[in-house]
C-alpha cells in the first residue's frame, strides 16, 4: 500500500528520506539494548505476518499498515522493525525499490514515532476501554500521517503527480478507519489478557 | 509461507546464484543508482533488457518475471495512467475532456521502465539469496551488528509466527468465522492480532531465557565465512563497464 517504486521521486526527496531514516535508525539502534533484541525481533516478525492478512473493506480488501500499533507497543524499537520488514518486502516480494527505501521507511516510521511519543504514556494507566480509544486514535492518525507524507513526497517531486496523489490520499480514508478499529481491538485485548506485557522495560529472564 | 526465498527454476545453481552475496548486493545497488539516473527511453529499455537477462540467468521462472512486471501496485497503475493527461506539453490525442501529451507519455514510460528494471535486478541478485545469508552479507558490509541480529532473528521467527497465525485462523474457522466488511470482522481480527502478539511476547521471553542460558552477551557469532573469489571480481568486471557505458551514452545523447 505504501510502497513507492524506484524512478518516481526527485533526487532531493530521495536524499532527504534517506537522511531522516538513517538518523532515526541510528538513534533507535543506539537505544536498543541487546537484551531487547529477541523481543523486538519476535514482534517485528509478528507484524510482518500481520501485514500479510487481507482485511475486507467494502467490496475490496486492504493490507494493514500497523505502524500506529507498532509505535504504541515497541516505542523506538519500531524503527528497525519497520525497516527490516520493508527490506524483506522489497528484496523477496519486489514491493517498492532500493533507492526509495529511505523515503518509504520515513513515511511509515515517523508516524509510528509520533504515536509512541504522544500516546504511549496514556496507555500505562488506561482500562481496556481506554486502550481501545487510544489504539483507535493512534491507528487512524498514523495511517493518515503516512498517507500525507506519501502524497507530500509525490507532490514535491512534480506537479504532474498531484492528481494521482489526491486519489491515493482518498484510498487511505477507509484504511485509516479499519486500522483504527483493528488497532483499538488489539490494544484492548492485550490490556485485558496480558497487561504486564505492554510495558516490559526489562526483558524478564527466567520468568517463563 | 514456507520461506521467503523465491521459487527458482530447475537448475537452482546457476553461475550467478553461486556468486558472493556481497558482489550481488553491490551490483544491484550500482545498477539501481545508474538506472534511476538515466532518462533516455532507449537506454532504459536496454537497462530493462539487462535486468530481464540477469533474472533469467539467475534461474527465476519466466512466469514469475511476468507477474512482477504486471503486478505494480494499484496506485502506481493509476498514477501511470493519469500521468499522460496531467503533464503539460504537446498534445498527442484526446480522450473526452482529457488531453494526453507527449511529455506525459514519455514520463509514464520512463517511470515504468525504471521501476521494473530495479525490481527485477533486485529480485534476481538479492531475492535469490537465503535470508540468513543476506543477513550475514549485510554484517560483512558493516551494517550495525544489532541491526543484523534483529534481522536474523526476525527472519527466523517469521515462519514460526506464520504457523501460529494459521493455527489461530483455523481455530476461528472452526467457530464458523466468515470474514466480511463489518465491525465484527475487524474486531475479531484485532483480537487475533492481540493473541498473536501476546504469544509472540511470551515466546520472546523464553527465547531470551534460552539465549541467556547459552551465554548470550549481546554478540551473535556469524559462523559462515564468505570468501571472495576471482569469479566475483570477474562479475564486477563485467558489470562495471556495462553500467559505465549506459552512463556515458546517457551523457552523450
Amino acid at each position: 500500500m505504501a510502497h513507492i517504486p524506484d524512478g518516481v521521486l526527485a533526487t532531493p526527496i530521495l536524499i532527504g528520506g534517506a537522511v531522516v531514516t538513517v538518523a532515526a535508525v541510528t538513534v533507535a539502534v543506539h537505544r536498543l539494548r541487546s537484551e531487547q533484541i529477541p523481543q523486538a525481533a519476535v514482534m517485528a516478525a509478528a507484524f510482518f505476518v500481520a501485514s500479510l492478512i487481507s482485511v475486507p473493506v467494502g467490496v475490496s480488501s486492504v493490507h494493514l499498515l500497523l505502524n500506529g500499533l507498532m509505535g504504541l507497543l515497541l516505542g523506538w524499537a519500531a524503527v528497525p522493525a519497520i525497516l527490516i520488514a520493508l527490506i524483506l518486502q522489497a528484496v523477496f516480494f519486489g514491493y517498492g525499490g532500493l533507492l526509495v527505501m529511505g523515503v518509504n521507511a520515513m513515511n511509515i516510521v515517523l508516524p509510528a514515532l509520533v504515536c509512541a511519543l504522544f500516546l504511549r504514556g496514556f496507555l500505562r494507566h488506561s482500562n481496556p476501554k481506554g486502550a481501545f480509544v487510544i489504539g483507535a486514535i493512534g491507528g487512524a492518525s498514523a495511517v493518515a500521517m503516512t498517507g500525507l507524507l506519501l502524497c507530500a513526497a509525490l507532490a514535491m517531486s512534480g506537479n504532474a503527480f498531484v492528481p494521482a496523489a489526491k486519489i491515493l490520499l482518498a484510498t487511505f480514508i477507509p484504511l485509516a478507519f479499519v486500522e483504527a478499529v483493528v488497532t483499538g481491538a488489539t490494544l484492548s485485548f492485550i490490556k485485558r489478557v496480558a497487561p504486564e506485557l505492554l510495558f516490559m522495560r526489562e526483558a524478564a529472564y527466567g520468568q517463563v | 509461507m514456507n520461506g521467503l526465498t523465491l521459487q527458482l527454476g530447475d537448475d537452482q545453481l546457476s553461475w550467478l546464484t553461486q556468486r558472493d552475496p556481497r558482489t550481488r548486493i553491490i551490483t544491484a545497488m550500482l545498477f539501481s543508482l545508474v538506472t534511476v539516473s538515466l532518462n533516455h527511453p532507449a537506454l532504459l529499455t536496454a537497462a530493462l533488457m539487462i535486468a530481464i537477462a540477469t533474472a533469467l540467468a539467475a534461474g527465476l521462472r519466466p512466469s514469475l518475471l511476468l507477474n512482477r512486471i504486471l503486478a505494480l501496485e494499484a496506485f502506481m497503475l493509476v498514477m501511470l495512467a493519469l500521468l499522460p493527461f496531467t503533464t503539460p506539453g504537446a498534445a498527442v490525442f484526446t480522450l473526452g475532456p482529457l488531453t494526453a501529451t507527449e511529455e506525459g507519455l514519455t514520463l509514464a514510460l520512463t517511470i515504468a521502465l525504471k521501476a521494473n528494471s530495479v525490481v527485477l535486478m533486485l529480485l534476481a541478485l538479492v531475492g535469490t539469496l537465503e535470508p540468513v545469508v543476506l543477513g550475514h552479507a549485510l554484517a560483512r558490509l558493516h551494517v550495525p551488528p544489532k541491526l543484523v541480529h534483529l534481522f536474523l532473528l526476525t527472519v527466523r521467527y517469521i515462519s514460526v509466527l506464520h504457523q501460529e497465525y494459521q493455527s489461530l485462523r483455523r481455530a476461528m474457522r472452526a467457530r464458523a468465522f466468515m470474514p466480511g466488511s463489518n465491525f465484527h470482522t475487524w474486531r475479531s481480527l484485532g483480537n487475533l492480532l492481540g493473541m498473536l502478539l501476546v504469544r509472540s511476547l511470551e515466546r520472546s521471553q523464553r527465547v531470551m531465557a534460552a539465549m541467556k542460558c547459552r551465554g548470550f552477551d549481546g554478540r551473535f557469532f556469524l559462523i559462515n565465512e564468505l570468501y571472495w573469489q576471482w569469479r566475483d571480481s570477474l562479475m564486477l568486471c563485467v558489470a562495471l563497464p556495462t553500467l559505465g557505458t549506459l552512463v556515458t551514452l546517457e551523457l552523450l545523447l
